[in-house]
């Protein structure tokens, strides 16, 4: 890189890059970020919970590695791991379900969407469900929506607090009404935490649409976003589709949704963990851990 | 063609028109045409029953959503000896494509919402085609607590092809209000029976569709996307919605096997169109029966009862 190049900011940078760089880069060491472009190195952007260290552009983040930076180390106890899905319809579009499920086993390791784990947060109990966007999309069909509903009813049990961070595109079409009936069971189930007082959290990270945004994540004591993160009803295309005109920039972004109300605040990852702990805290009459 | 009737009721609207022609005929002229008549009618309704026989889900998808088929209000009229709407949600506006109030029913007070859809122009703009938006459902979750409030049992009557999709129901929290519909009918201390009348679309359907029964009209459909939101996205056409409607399983038929719903409202030969007064007479009776059950049971019983109703929803294995 010439004195020249390092002077631009990293955008122009790599668009006005000598072409070949990209096969430069060796596989699984570099990361080029998403947000503004600059090439980060792996570890560090590990380090940082797959937040660019540049701009703060929030990256996918597996479920499973987000819980265990959450919860305290070497407290993580997974729940509810064996259940897996079914195909109840006998589904079947250009694919069928069962060899996507198949297929999305295998590319992610996980049996479906959702991971539930129980262990401490600070040395404090705590609930901890996330979703794992590259799962078919993060949808919800019947295994989401019961393993939610059973973390929900564990944490009641306990009287523990329960935090769920989503990331989904919705229902999941393949199981039909099945997927839409979790909608119902979930929010059934936190409607008695609300009523045992006990203190629900809804993270909501990119993208949280469709069922699960019109259920379990819209219905937190608190909900808080991750910066930059699509939440809304309806799809964007579907919306621009309806009313025939593009969207303005910024729409259903998480600030777009904390400007009108839908959200108590937006929390980088970085201090997500520090963030959960002190309202817990609060919530719960508790003294503050550092 | 006539526009009031589908493809493949066309046999039917013919012989219909045939029928009023030759009753017509008779006024003017001296000979006796009621055998005739009688002969066409019979045949009427072995065409009809022999279409609806073998109904497609694809087909039965096109009835519930019928140009002529009876909404909400068409229900209310049959059903009800008084209705008093009562509109808005005491914070923004009233949307018309949810309509609630406050019936009688054979001398009983029940509170009954329900999606409202309309067949001119100008209705249809003021229901905004049955697509309700967060003040609707919001409307819907006021008069749940009225209910609530006053000991009324709830009636909801289905009709939707979804909530709306559009920029203002986002910015006014469509899917919180969505999500709070469901909370709270999961914990509403009167019975809630649903019926889903016409159109089951997702999740604008169950955010007044959580109750203690949910039934469905012979020719209702109830579905997680509607079959050309599902075609389009995984097949990648909206024209594929034909076998879309096929796998998702979205007949009452059908959802009644999955053990989803509660019971099935048999309609009239050739759908409720036909004769909605009579459909009107059947749900009012199913209804009734219903509420007679349900109000039997104390009000913990009836809860846990629902709560443990839609914790069964699943299809998963493992422990």
């Amino acid at each position: 890189m010439n004195w020249l190049q390092k002077l631009m900011n990293p955008r122009i940078r790599t668009d006005s890059g000598n072409g070949n760089g990209k096969s430069k880069v060796p596989e699984g060491v570099w990361e080029k970020c998403k947000g503004c472009g600059a090439v980060v190195y792996r570890p560090e952007l590990e380090r940082q919970l797959m937040v660019c260290p540049k701009c703060g552009h929030h990256h996918a983040i597996a479920a499973r590695t987000r819980l265990q930076a959450l919860l305290d180390e070497g407290t993580c106890a997974e729940l509810f791991a064996d259940l897996e899905p079914t195909d109840p319809l006998k589904f079947k579009d250009s694919k069928k379900y069962r060899d996507r499920i198949v297929a999305a086993q295998k590319a992610t390791g996980e049996k479906d969407a959702l991971i539930v784990m129980r262990g401490l947060l600070k040395s404090r109990p705590l609930m901890a469900a996330s979703f794992e966007f590259r799962y078919m999309g993060g949808s919800m069909g019947s295994v989401v929506g019961e393993k939610f509903t059973r973390a929900a009813e564990r944490a009641l049990a306990e009287r523990i607090p329960f935090v769920c961070f989503t990331a989904t595109g919705g229902a999941r079409m393949q199981e039909g009404l099945f997927s839409l009936m979790q909608m119902a069971k979930t929010s059934a189930a936190l409607g008695r935490l609300r009523a045992a007082g006990v203190p629900y959290i809804s993270v909501l990270t990119h993208p949280t649409t469709g069922g699960v945004s019109a259920s379990f994540a819209m219905l937190g004591d608190l909900n808080i976003g991750e910066p930059k993160a699509l939440i809304g009803f309806a799809g964007p295309r579907v919306i621009e589709q309806t009313v025939r005109e593009t969207l303005p920039e910024g729409f259903q972004r998480s600030e777009f949704l904390l400007e009108h109300g839908a959200l108590d605040m937006i929390v980088d990852r970085r201090e997500m963990r520090d963030k959960l702990a002190d309202v817990l805290a609060l919530l719960t009459r508790s003294e503050r851990v550092a | 063609m006539n526009a009031n009737f589908l493809d493949f009721e066309q046999p039917i609207a013919e012989l219909d028109a045939k029928i009023e022609e030759l009753r017509h005929a008779s006024h003017g002229q001296a000979f006796d045409i009621d055998e005739e008549v009688a002969r066409l009618r019979g045949k009427l309704k072995t065409k009809t029953a022999e279409i609806f026989k073998n109904l497609t889900p694809w087909q039965v998808c096109q009835i519930s959503r019928h140009p002529m088929r009876p909404y909400t209000l068409d229900y209310i009229g049959v059903m009800c000896e008084e209705f008093h709407e009562l509109a808005g949600d005491r914070a923004y506006a009233d949307d018309g494509a949810i309509v609630g109030g406050l019936g009688r029913i054979n001398g009983r007070s029940v509170m009954i919402i329900g999606h409202q859809k309309a067949r001119d122009t100008k209705g249809k703009i003021r229901r905004n085609f049955g697509m309700p938006r967060p003040e609707g459902y919001r409307k819907a979750l006021r008069l749940m607590k009225l209910a609530e409030r006053f000991n009324l049992p709830l009636l909801t009557l289905i009709d939707t092809m979804g909530a709306y999709p559009g920029v203002g129901a986002e910015e006014r929290g469509q899917s919180e209000a969505i999500a709070r519909n469901l909370l709270e009918m999961a914990e509403l201390k009167v019975p809630i029976v649903c019926t889903v009348i016409g159109e089951g679309g997702s999740g604008g359907a169950l955010a007044i569709g959580v109750g203690d029964r949910i039934n469905m009209l012979q020719y209702s459909t109830y579905s997680v996307i509607t079959p050309e939101g599902c075609a389009s996205i995984l097949w990648k056409s909206a024209e594929k919605a034909k076998i879309a409607a096929e796998a998702l399983q979205m007949t009452a038929q059908q959802l009644m096997e999955l053990g989803l719903i509660d019971k099935i409202l048999r309609e009239p030969l050739g759908g409720a169109h036909r004769n909605p007064h009579s459909t009107g007479i059947r749900l009012k009776t199913m209804l009734l029966n219903q509420l007679d059950e349900l109000e039997a049971l104390p009000t913990q019983d009836l809860l846990e009862k629902r709560y443990q109703r839609l914790r069964s929803f699943g299809a998963y294995s493992g422990h």
